[in-house]
């Protein structure tokens, strides 16, 4: 076993029973593999000792997906115990036994589903063997509930009592999982397992990280694009409470032993910045969307049929253009992390979305093994994609590697919002060709963003359902730097594209649901080259949310209509607005969700919730400004989070197929601004093109 | 020269600036880390805690302003969470990354000291605030409801 299992250990060693067997899940053979000097743990995911203990890991990072509720309810449900009697335990980074400690990309429970599951089936299994070899019975005879073995003649055994001898017994190749229909967990409301943590205010994050010695340090950081000439710290060190001022990599770090002494001593550094060419604002981001659009140079994404044959030939053509600024992430929690560097082992502690690259990050620029380095996870005040950069793990390694001390490092709020990392700017174009049967015949997109790779997602819908398509991307580099944002490209595109599709609806005369159900009939019957989606899950929450919004069937009430399928969910909304002296109104989202089998309701409803919420504020009011490669606004006094008293009523649905569980963190969120925007057209006859609309 | 607040009912002398923030004191002093940073500038309503009984804005808040008032953090509420708004938040599950909750509830529980009964629309401005990034807003407004329905008419 080459990681450290410190703290695994000091988790276990609390168990009184000691026996040790475990196996790899991940390995498909089966085979049993012992998790060395771990008693009571079956496995990766899970310990039951002689008390009748039991102990779920969650391996995922905890950043208000519920990924840490709803993983255990997945191997509790197949372990058939009762939910009130389990202790969740956030697992640190173990590469040697997890797989995928990643928050990101909405790809968790699709990863683990048939794991976690396994988990639990056959550690229920190995229980009932037990109980069958104690009572000599065979097992065929013998059933679960609650924690407990059943055997024919009434016999009773709990988990706990059984786990010695369980652990004795190899373990089986093959498990039946339960059926869908006697769940007991799965699909009711779950409540947080952090919730009485929350509400009595604990110190679970990672601005709460205190280790002894540890001092605190801030970092002035040079606009996009800059290089640090020189910087004054004499006046800076002068003042109370501060430790050092140093400098790296264009950067300057005032450690201190309290926040506030750091940000009074800051206001007296003097920082001065060249830069080779000439620093990026607003004005430039224009001319390079203005090139990028007229550029011969684009990729060419897909193309299915002669799309400029097709649109010369089209009854009608509409075109319309989209933009999008640089956004910041700005979860509620500033950026910080803790880093203690040493000779020989480094401490790693706090808020990432994927640890594993922050150890090998921290590795290569410390040049030290890995295996030297471990990672404490905390618990995350969000991160909607700015903690899947580890900029800030690195930054704290650094600076701890060159003070020599355990360091917290803060990020105020203007260095959270003025630090990068953005939404990446994007302008797209699209055009279509409609015949004179209304039916879409050409399809044109060209996305150009600003570090924003590929802009398109080309294979997705309508791509597949229209005979003449082409995709094209051109991607500008910009020194203002960019990382994936909550359903990354697609948090634009998809209301870029459903806003487009409105348009096109109206020109071609058609009802915009309708459009899209006849264009998923013709993917169905004859799709168009390749597609990621299935047509049938399309237009199913498509049906579903027609008629739980009561679509068109509300006088006085303007609707709007959006889908999009992403990270292999499908969310389908339609928005109402109503103008309330004489201003449009958004009153209520009804959204119908096909994420698959939802695990935990209550989280699932969140996920939905929060994600439109999401969607609306920021398509409505998130704009930064870039002049000189420094960024504008830089807190909430001018940066406009969305409020209590302004969301709609949401209503959130689900299809109920029992389909294996796909992501949710982000899916409903991509559909969002085009169903605002569209129903705020229905109710004003006025499109928005650029976000933020207000 | 040191400063003596009384924090949960405890008394706590500080020998620091008199100029740090409440919120500095309390995270970085005191060892209370319960009161959140979320913005510094009174504006998303994170580090709320009760001074006197009345909800402020810790961040912009400095301990020389306090005296000898009562203050009240997110610990002090109740350390067993059986305060009606703790228990409304954990039966409606409000969190979801769970950052800005001490400081809703904070607020919340004021609201509900003042005005034991609001009406809908009551809850909704008196909330207005505070910053959920996570969009938790609905699970919030019903939870202050349904905590208000606790408190004995
Ligand atoms: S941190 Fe005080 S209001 Fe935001
Ligand atoms: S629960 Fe995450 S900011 Fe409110």
């Amino acid at each position: 076993m080459k990681t450290s299992r410190r703290n695994f250990i000091q988790q276990t060693a609390l168990f009184t029973s000691v026996f040790t067997l475990g196996f790899d899940w991940f390995e498909s053979k089966g085979a049993a593999m012992a998790i060395a000097n771990e008693p009571g743990r079956f496995n990766a995911f899970l310990s039951i000792d002689s008390t009748g203990k039991i102990r779920l890991y969650s391996p995922n990072p905890e950043i208000g997906q519920g990924i840490k509720t709803a993983f255990p309810v997945v191997v509790a449900e197949e372990l058939d115990v009762d939910w009130k009697h389990v202790e969740v335990l956030q697992a640190n980074l173990d590469t040697q036994n997890f797989e995928r400690q990643v928050t990101g990309g909405s790809g968790a429970l699709k990863h683990s589903w048939e794991r976690l599951r396994k988990a639990g089936a056959t550690v229920r299994q190995m229980m009932m063997q037990a109980a069958a070899n104690q009572w000599k019975v065979d097992v065929s005879t013998c059933k679960t509930s609650q924690g407990f073995v059943l055997g024919p003649a009434g016999q009773k055994a709990s988990y706990g009592s059984l786990a010695a001898e369980a652990a004795k017994i190899p373990v089986p190749s093959t498990v039946t999982y339960k059926d869908r229909k006697d769940y007991k967990i799965i699909g009711t409301r779950v409540r947080g397992v952090d919730n009485q943590a929350i509400v009595t205010g604990k110190p679970v994050f990672g601005i709460d990280i205190r280790k002894p010695d540890m001092v605190f340090a801030q970092i002035v950081r040079p606009p996009f694009g800059a290089t640090l000439k020189s910087f004054s710290a004499d006046d800076v060190k002068k003042m109370p409470g501060i430790i050092d001022v140093v400098s790296f990599k264009n950067k300057v770090a005032i450690v201190g032993t309290s926040t506030y002494e750091i940000m009074q001593a800051r206001q007296n550094l003097t920082c001065s910045y060249g830069s080779e060419a000439l620093l990026e604002s607003n004005e430039t981001h224009q001319a390079w969307f203005d090139a990028g659009m007229k550029s011969d140079k684009a990729t060419v994404q897909r193309k299915d049929g002669d799309f400029a044959n097709a649109i010369s030939e089209a009854a009608k053509v509409i075109e319309a253009t989209y933009e999008c600024p640089f956004i910041s992430h700005s979860p509620m929690e500033p950026m910080n992390f803790f880093a203690d560097v040493k000779p020989g082992s480094v401490l790693l502690a706090g808020p990432t979305q994927v640890p594993q690259p922050a150890q090998k990050a921290v590795a290569t620029l410390l040049g030290v093994p890995e295996n030297t380095i471990q990672v404490e996870l905390s618990k995350m005040g969000g991160g909607f994609g700015r903690r899947l950069s580890n900029d800030f793990a690195l930054e704290a390694a650094e600076l701890s590697s060159i003070i020599k001390k355990p360091v917290l490092v803060m990020w105020t709020r203007e260095d959270d919002m003025g630090g990068g990392t953005y939404r990446p700017a994007v302008r797209y174009h699209f055009k279509a060709g409609i015949d004179a049967k209304g039916n879409i015949t050409a399809f044109y997109l060209r996305g150009v963003g600003l570090n924003a790779g590929n802009s398109t997602r080309q294979d997705n819908f309508p791509v597949g359902a229209i005979d003449h398509v082409l995709i094209e991307s051109v991607d500008q580099k910009s020194a203002v730097t960019t990382g994936p944002w909550r359903a990354p490209i697609t948090n634009f595109l998809g209301f870029a594209e459903q806003a487009f599709l409105d348009e096109v609806a109206e020109a071609a005369g058609k009802d915009p649901i309708q459009l899209r159900l006849d264009l998923l009939a013709r993917v169905k019957s004859n799709p168009v080259g390749k597609i990621t989606y299935e047509p049938d899950r399309f237009a199913e929450v498509i049906r579903q949310v027609a008629e739980k919004s009561g679509w068109k069937k509300k006088p006085g009430v303007h609707q709007g209509f959006s889908v999009y399928y992403s990270h292999f969910s499908y969310v389908a909304q339609v928005a109402e607005v109503q103008v309330k002296n004489g201003k449009p109104q958004v009153t209520q989202v009804t959204a119908v969700t096909d994420c698959g089998e939802v695990v935990n309701l209550s989280g699932a409803e969140n996920q939905v919730k929060g994600a439109i919420i999401d969607g609306m504020g920021h398509a409505m009011f998130a704009k930064l400004n870039i002049q000189a490669g420094v960024t504008s606004p830089t807190n909430f006094n001018a940066y406009r989070m969305i409020r209590g008293n302004e969301v709609p009523k949401i209503d959130a649905y689900f299809v109920d197929n029992g389909i294996s569980p796909t992501g949710l963190g982000e899916p409903a969120l991509p559909p969002t601004g085009g169903s605002i925007a569209n129903a705020i057209y229905a109710a004003t006859k006025k499109r928005f093109y650029k976000q933020p609309f207000y | 020269m040191a400063i003596t607040l009384t924090i949960n009912r405890k008394k706590v002398s500080l020998d620091i600036d008199s100029n740090t923030p409440l919120l500095w004191a309390l995270r970085d002093h005191v060892g209370l880390l319960g009161t959140k940073f979320g913005c510094g500038i009174a504006q998303c309503g994170a580090c709320t805690v009760w001074v006197n009984g009345e909800p402020m804005r810790s961040c912009v808040l400095p301990i020389s302003a306090v005296g000898n008032a009562q203050i009240t953090t997110i610990e002090g509420l109740d350390p067993a969470g059986k305060h009606p708004i703790q228990e409304a938040w954990d039966e409606l599950d409000v969190a979801q990354c769970g950052y800005c909750q001490a400081g809703q509830i904070m607020t919340a529980a004021a609201l509900l000291k003042k005005n034991p009964h609001p009406s809908k629309q009551e809850i909704v401005d008196g909330m207005a605030g505070n910053i959920c990034r996570c969009g938790t807003y609905h699970r919030i407004q019903e939870a202050v409801a349904l905590a208000s329905k606790k408190v004995k008419k």
